[in-house]
């Protein structure tokens, strides 16, 4: 393949531009032409192998390419060669792997789940997904929740009990809460009071008088849910208002002291209606097992 | 001549020859092939893990090489090892020109080994230009097949030894021969191997002229001190050209008296080629470098009593007689570069820890305020055991007074050998602690039961809201 035997072979297209300007017309070299030619053959095996030509309403399928998977629901269903069947197949051959891990889950108790750094390690990211898909839209995906309608999963304050069954029952069959509002019942002054003496529970109040006088109010018509000594009941879901966590009423975020008290007589004036909706029929035990032992982790249970 | 819409190609029958560099290569090829074909069959002694020497474990995500065991997240040293093929590709081109095309390139190897099996079946270049030549004869029909099945021979073992880098080599050979081996094997196998036969039997020095993108940008790393094989036309042509040794022709003495060149013509040098090319015509970009053609032209000039050397390594500033400086500034460059890369690689791989201690703050949301009122942060932590057996580690922190640290329900952790493992982990400091709503700490990592590991340290922050801090 010396230059010499080259210009022997090249051709110019015979036209001259402007006097001196020509085109060569050099070979392809054969091995070029070849896989020219392969192409072609590889495009004719792909049309009998694949869905290819649109054939009226319908299209060619293809042979000797069926996808055979497992729908969710059990059913075995065999398609010719296309893209979602190969996803569906992916997915169902992922849940089979996923199964084992679950069942394992499924028979194991919390305690064993907590015990075993790799049980609990599959738990807490199977989690993260089901509370994603479930969970997140009120919670919010990091679990912090939102104040005032949604609780705050990350804390450790737990309305209605913080130990595994009790998270478990809370999933289940969910629950509603309700702050009744008082503004028929007590005056403006009254609930101005009240608001302050709750405000002196967790050692935020400004005005010891005003908090004084709020005090037997406070007996009289919040201790029956609240308890006695202001820290709430689990069987109620009624809140700690000794604590620093504040689930309705942002207070912290208030700057001033009166911001503050005004915040509470909103609440206590209005009420609030809070519903966390029930999962059983929603959810698998499993599932639920497996967020119970998350949420469990989130706030560090009870 | 007609006009050709396609050329064919020129075969070539490459001669044998035997010399210094002949041997060179065939030393390199020896050894490339050994290398090649047994690396896979040799065990290594480790802990755990398997006892193969040199091994690429996808499924597993390691690859084995000797006592070194790369994991998935050191794969940018594969980054690191092609940068320094690379420049090394660049600074041997620079000095020296085509080495790695003619002693070291795979492309090469082959190719002389499939010429070597041609040249057994079916003779020397006249006999094969024959046999070419020739009608079909059973003769014909014989060499030529037991040529073919030779070269799938070689070709079949060539694809198999490359699938058993990255399995089990013997598990993996049975399992081949027993038709139980992965998809993937048998598929890798056949890609190789007809790849094999196809460019060292077919198509041959057309990868290295139409195919090879190093063949094509090699020429912008040479310049007139870079080593390259040369005809050396003054000694060769003088004043009236080469010459056939006639009568008076024959001594080297009146050869320089008639101003006739030392050349005799007599071809050796183009019929060994095996890219088919005349070296007399200067520098050729189809010109592997495979110096045959220096052996060629020393073996006649042995024999005829002439001084060796009409073609030889050498520079365009040798060959003109100026002097030649190697050590240029581009040299210099491609050196001091792959010194840096080198070094950079070498100890990346040497200060690798055997433990690995990666933490994230959660940080949706930053922070919690709990009911005592104190501020919770939580942090993902991944520590990744790379030693060969099974360990216990304790975390603790340090730089945040009287703050608490939670781990869940397990205060020591077991991390199996080469496996990895995230720990949930919570801080809870009383805000009066901090006057700064980022406040800078470390976790230490300690391993349990042995004296050897030292331990490891990785700051994070800690958040405190603004609301909660006291002004």
């Amino acid at each position: 393949m010396s230059k010499d035997k080259t210009q022997q072979t090249v051709q110019t297209t015979g036209h001259a531009w402007d006097g001196d300007l020509q085109e060569f017309n050099n070979p392809l070299p054969s091995w070029w032409l070849w896989a020219f030619y392969a192409t072609v053959i590889f495009a004719i095996v792909y049309w009998v192998l694949y869905p290819t030509w649109p054939v009226g309403n319908t299209y060619t399928k293809g042979v000797g390419n069926d996808i055979t998977y497992t729908t969710t629901d059990g059913k075995e269903v065999t398609s010719h060669w296309n893209t979602r069947s190969l996803l569906l197949k992916d997915l169902a051959d992922a849940r089979a792997e996923q199964a084992k891990y679950v069942e394992q889950l499924k028979a194991a108790s919390y305690s064993d789940i907590a015990k075993d750094e790799e049980k609990s390690a599959f738990a807490y990211s199977m989690a993260k997904v089901l509370f994603a898909d479930n969970c997140a839209a009120c919670h919010q995906a990091g679990g912090n929740g939102v104040i005032g309608p949604y609780p705050n999963l990350l804390d450790d304050a737990w309305l209605w009990g913080g130990t595994f069954e009790k998270i478990e029952e809370t999933i289940r069959n969910g629950h509603v809460g309700n702050m009744p509002g008082f503004k028929g019942q007590l005056s403006a002054r009254e609930i101005d009071n009240l608001a302050e003496y709750v405000l002196s529970l967790s050692g935020q109040g400004s005005d010891a008088t005003k908090a004084q006088k709020g005090k037997p109010l406070f007996s009289s018509n919040c201790a029956v849910c609240h308890g006695q000594d202001a820290k709430g009941q689990i069987l109620m879901g009624s809140a700690n208002l000794t604590d620093s966590i504040w689930t309705i009423v942002n207070v912290p975020a208030a700057a001033t002291p009166e911001a503050k008290r005004a915040a509470i007589v909103n609440l206590l004036k209005t009420g609030k209606s809070r519903q966390m909706p029930a999962w059983k029929d929603r959810l698998s035990d499993t599932e639920i097992k497996i967020l119970t032992f998350y949420v469990h982790e989130l706030g560090g249970g009870q | 001549m007609e006009p050709q819409a396609y050329q064919s190609r020129v075969p070539i029958y490459p001669r044998a020859v035997k010399g210094r560099f002949r041997t060179l290569k065939t030393a390199i090829l020896v050894l490339a092939y050994g290398v090649y074909f047994l690396l896979p069959w040799l065990r290594w002694d480790r802990a755990t893990g398997t006892d193969q020497a040199v091994l690429f474990d996808l499924a597993g995500r390691r690859f084995y090489v000797f006592d070194l065991v790369v994991y998935a997240q050191d794969i940018f040293w594969l980054a690191g090892l092609l940068v320094i093929f690379a420049l090394l590709l660049f600074f041997v081109t620079g000095l020296a020109g085509r080495v790695w095309c003619g002693y070291f390139c795979f492309q090469t190897l082959w190719t002389d080994v499939f010429m070597f099996i041609e040249r057994m079946v079916q003779g020397n270049r006249n006999a094969r230009i024959k046999l070419a030549s020739s009608e079909w004869s059973g003769n014909k029909v014989l060499r030529i097949s037991v040529t073919w099945l030779l070269w799938l021979l070689v070709s079949v073992l060539t694809g198999l030894s490359f699938t058993l880098y990255w399995g089990n080599a013997p598990d993996l050979f049975i399992q081949m021969i027993t038709a139980q081996a992965p998809f993937a094997a048998y598929a890798t196998t056949l890609f190789l191997t007809s790849t094999t036969f196809v460019m060292a039997g077919m198509a041959r020095e057309q990868v290295c002229t139409y195919m090879c993108p190093y063949a094509r940008f090699q020429g912008v790393m040479f310049d007139k001190d870079t080593l390259i094989i040369a005809y050396d036309d003054e000694r060769g042509e003088r004043q009236n050209g080469r010459q056939k040794p006639s009568k008076g022709l024959l001594e080297r003495d009146s050869r320089i008296e008639q101003q006739v060149g030392d050349c005799i013509d007599c071809g050796y040098c183009v019929q060994v080629c095996p890219v088919g090319i005349d070296i007399r015509n200067g520098m050729q970009y189809q010109c592997i470098s495979c110096a045959l053609c220096i052996d060629a032209c020393d073996t006649i000039m042995d024999s005829i009593g002439y001084p060796r050397g009409l073609v030889r390594y050498s520079s365009e500033h040798a060959l003109h007689h100026e002097r030649a400086t190697r050590l240029n500034l581009k040299n210099l460059g491609y050196a001091s570069a792959l010194f840096i890369t080198i070094a950079a690689l070498v100890w990346s791989v040497v200060t690798r820890s055997d433990l690995e201690l990666n933490v994230r703050q959660i940080r949706q949301p930053l922070s919690v305020q709990l009911s005592d009122g104190r501020i919770q942060n939580r942090y993902e932590i991944k520590v990744n055991n790379k030693t060969s057996r099974s360990m216990r580690y304790r975390l603790t922190m340090e730089g945040l007074n009287q703050a608490e640290l939670d781990t869940g329900h397990f205060t020591e952790f077991e991390v199996p050998s080469e496996r990895s493992m995230k720990i949930h982990a919570k801080v809870r400091l009383d805000p009066k602690q901090v006057t700064s709503s980022r406040q800078e700490f470390i976790f230490v990592l300690t391993p349990l039961d042995t004296k050897e590991s030292q331990s490891v340290r990785q700051s994070s922050m800690f958040y405190t809201p603004g609301e909660n801090l006291k002004p």
